[in-house]
């Protein structure tokens, strides 16, 4: 396997988001027991919140140089260039799905399910619907996450600017948008009604959060990480979320948790990125702080370089993994939905995600070889960057 | 995994409630003393069988024990949409409110029983409150069966404003003095990457627990049925004879909640002592 790319970036921060890949792509194949390895499962927080504080933290650690580097408008122009990437892999990946429930609504006229068949009308008048999705309005399911992704990018570069002013003024403005929308229930419209799945105007706090910490903030935050006092906080808010979410699988349980104590803490807005997933995403990230620390071994192990490429190479392997995990459920309707063709289809998947990255790795190291060769290009080495 | 967990999940209330609740985990079921064609051709496999951690009728219908056991009368209306309501020139007999009624009935000969259910296509849980009224009127009914969700998360519909539907349907059948099922969506494994059900199914759990409602969790139990092979939910066909035996079980299931969650003539008693 070749090495992971020599830059001087966290690779932790590699690991945590190629598992959070993993789990994404695990948790979209809808009813797939080797989804209840996935944080989902015991706690508030899912592998999203993970995906986008580990993008906003790279956003600003790649472009957050290019910003000094070269100034404001170069380097808006390349994160503007990245938001179109993400754009066109987005709608590339709804050319996908459309293409699958048509081909599923050609076949499957089960009198059972009559009413839900009716979703499929939006096939009988395309003008509209795809106009509807050019315009992120219309999203189907699992095809959220990008649409937040693309926003948050696109009106990254003023952050980034005042991030690289004033940080602590930055993050301050970032709070009062999540606390206004919160506050006035301001959000994006979606087609046909209702609003985005994953709020942008509260989703940035996480996005902005990461970032900030790329800038300084980690290093600021470093005695309160370090206190034992944080991590037996942060262990015992996971307990407490544990056991609430026992309750969700078993209905039975509902009653243990007390009256005032359900009054205030449902419902769990994950649209509006409910203040419990934020701090069930803190705990969790504080004590993966104070377990993994920077210059862990195991971060150089080959047992773990899997999952670090597929963190290095995230848009690419996100959108693998959504298409994968269409392309499972798909094999589970069409062949075997037992638990056997599960797992083959969980495991099939990752496995092909890691290879996807393994070659992409190797592909970005030949080029970079190729160029490092040429002495006359030498400075295009450095244009060449990383992508967040 | 699941299996293992609600094990677990036994072992811990049995711990935590004591023997009194470790009893009544022997799930009775009031579809038992009726015999009936599945019984009968699979004698050691209840097809309908629901582990009793899904089926759980935690509010009190109190409208509902008045009714058959004082008044000897008991009228259920079922709002719903199209999941209610089934095909064909029987399709209401074949249906789940149908069948309900029939179980009660052999249940319950001494009680004069009626369902009636209110059912149409496309119809979001907003746009059943609005002709809750009426029904409620015209049908007095001492319990209501709402079964909704589906329609809501197929057209995005504000997860706040789907709550605050829920809480007015609510506020409605309450002041028309009438207990209250919530039922939720159906499990359909083709359609899941098309339809994103959880958050609306979430809400109704929410406002379920909130106003201390009943709730028929209709998605767990039909997944259930899949995943533990009762019946194959994945099938392409345009058969009719799933569906039938699918909404059987949903009437039967339905009325074990019902005579669970109005605490009916001594039920509890019957298995255990």
């Amino acid at each position: 396997m070749a090495p992971a790319i020599p830059t001087d970036r966290d690779l932790r921060l590699d690991l945590f988001r190629g598992l959070a890949l993993w789990f994404i792509f695990l948790d979209h194949i809808p009813s797939n027991i080797v989804a209840w390895i996935t944080i989902r499962n015991y706690g508030f927080a899912d592998a999203t919140e993970i995906f986008i504080f580990v993008s906003g933290f790279t956003a600003a650690f790649v472009y957050g140089r290019a910003m000094r580097d070269y100034g404001f408008v170069v380097s808006s122009a390349r994160i503007l260039k990245r938001a179109w990437q993400i754009y066109v892999a987005h709608i590339f990946l709804f050319v996908i799905y459309m293409g699958q429930i048509a081909y599923v609504a050609r076949g499957f006229q089960n009198p059972l399910y009559a009413e839900e068949m009716n979703i499929l009308e939006f096939l009988q008048q395309p003008d509209v619907t795809l106009v509807q999705a050019l315009l992120l309005k219309f999203k189907p399911v699992n095809m959220d996450v990008l649409p937040l992704y693309i926003v948050l990018m696109a009106c990254f570069p003023p952050m980034l600017w005042l991030l690289l002013r004033n940080a602590t003024v930055a993050l301050a403005l970032s709070v009062l948008l999540y606390a206004l929308t919160w506050e006035f229930g301001w959000n994006l419209p979606a087609y046909p009604s209702g609003t985005w799945y994953f709020n942008p105007l509260a989703w940035q706090l996480l996005f902005v959060f990461g970032a900030w910490c790329a800038l300084g903030g980690a290093e600021r935050l470093k005695w309160l990480l370090r206190s034992r006092i944080t991590l037996g906080v942060a262990i015992a808010y996971l307990v407490f979320a544990f056991l609430i979410t026992l309750t969700w699988h078993f209905p039975r349980l509902a009653p243990l948790v007390p009256r005032w104590l359900a009054e205030h803490i449902y419902p769990i807005d994950k649209t509006n990125l409910d203040v419990l997933r934020f701090a069930h995403f803190l705990a969790l990230a504080a004590i993966a702080v104070y377990f993994v620390p920077r210059d862990w071994a195991p971060l150089r192990s080959r047992w773990l370089r899997p999952a670090i490429l597929c963190g290095q190479h995230s848009l690419e392997i996100f959108c693998l993994g959504v298409f994968l995990a269409f392309a499972a459920h798909f094999a589970k309707v069409e062949i075997s939905p037992g638990i056997p063709m599960q797992i083959l289809v969980s495991v099939l998947g990752i496995l092909i995600m890691v290879a996807v990255a393994w070659f992409l790795s190797w592909y970005k190291d030949a080029t970079a070889r190729k160029i490092a060769a040429r002495p006359v290009d030498r400075s295009a080495k450095s244009s060449l960057g990383g992508e967040a | 995994m699941k299996a293992v967990m609600s094990g677990l999940c036994v072992l811990a209330l049995v711990a935590a409630q004591g023997p009194a609740m470790a009893q009544s985990q022997a799930h009775p079921d009031a579809s038992k003393p009726a015999p009936n064609v599945h019984t009968l051709s699979q004698p050691e496999v209840d097809p309908c069988e629901v582990p009793g951690y899904i089926l759980f009728g935690e509010g009190k219908l109190e409208h509902v024990k008045k009714a058959v056991e004082e008044n000897k009368r008991l009228t259920i209306l079922v709002v719903g949409s199209g999941s209610s309501v089934l095909p064909g020139t029987d399709g209401a007999g074949k249906a789940y409110p149908g069948r309900l009624e029939e179980v009660l009935r052999k249940r319950y000969p001494g009680v004069e029983i009626s369902v009636v259910a209110i059912a149409k296509s496309r119809q979001t849980a907003a746009d059943m409150t609005q002709g809750l009224d009426k029904a409620l009127l015209d049908r007095k009914p001492d319990l209501v069966i709402w079964q909704t969700g589906t329609v809501d998360a197929m057209r995005g519909v504000d997860p706040e404003s789907f709550r605050t539907s829920l809480d007015e349907g609510i506020d409605h059948i309450i002041d028309a003095g009438a207990d209250l099922i919530l039922m939720n969506m159906q499990y359909s494994p083709r359609t899941e990457t098309m339809i994103s059900l959880s958050n609306y199914a979430d809400m109704m759990r929410v406002v379920a627990r909130d106003r201390e409602v009943p709730l028929f969790d209709r998605r767990e139990i039909m997944r259930y049925w899949n995943d533990n092979g009762n019946f194959d939910l994945n099938l392409a066909t345009k058969d009719v004879t799933t569906a039938y035996k699918v909404h059987d079980c949903l009437g039967r299931a339905l009325a074990s909640l019902v005579v669970e969650a109005a605490n009916l003539d001594g039920i509890k008693a019957r298995p255990t002592q």
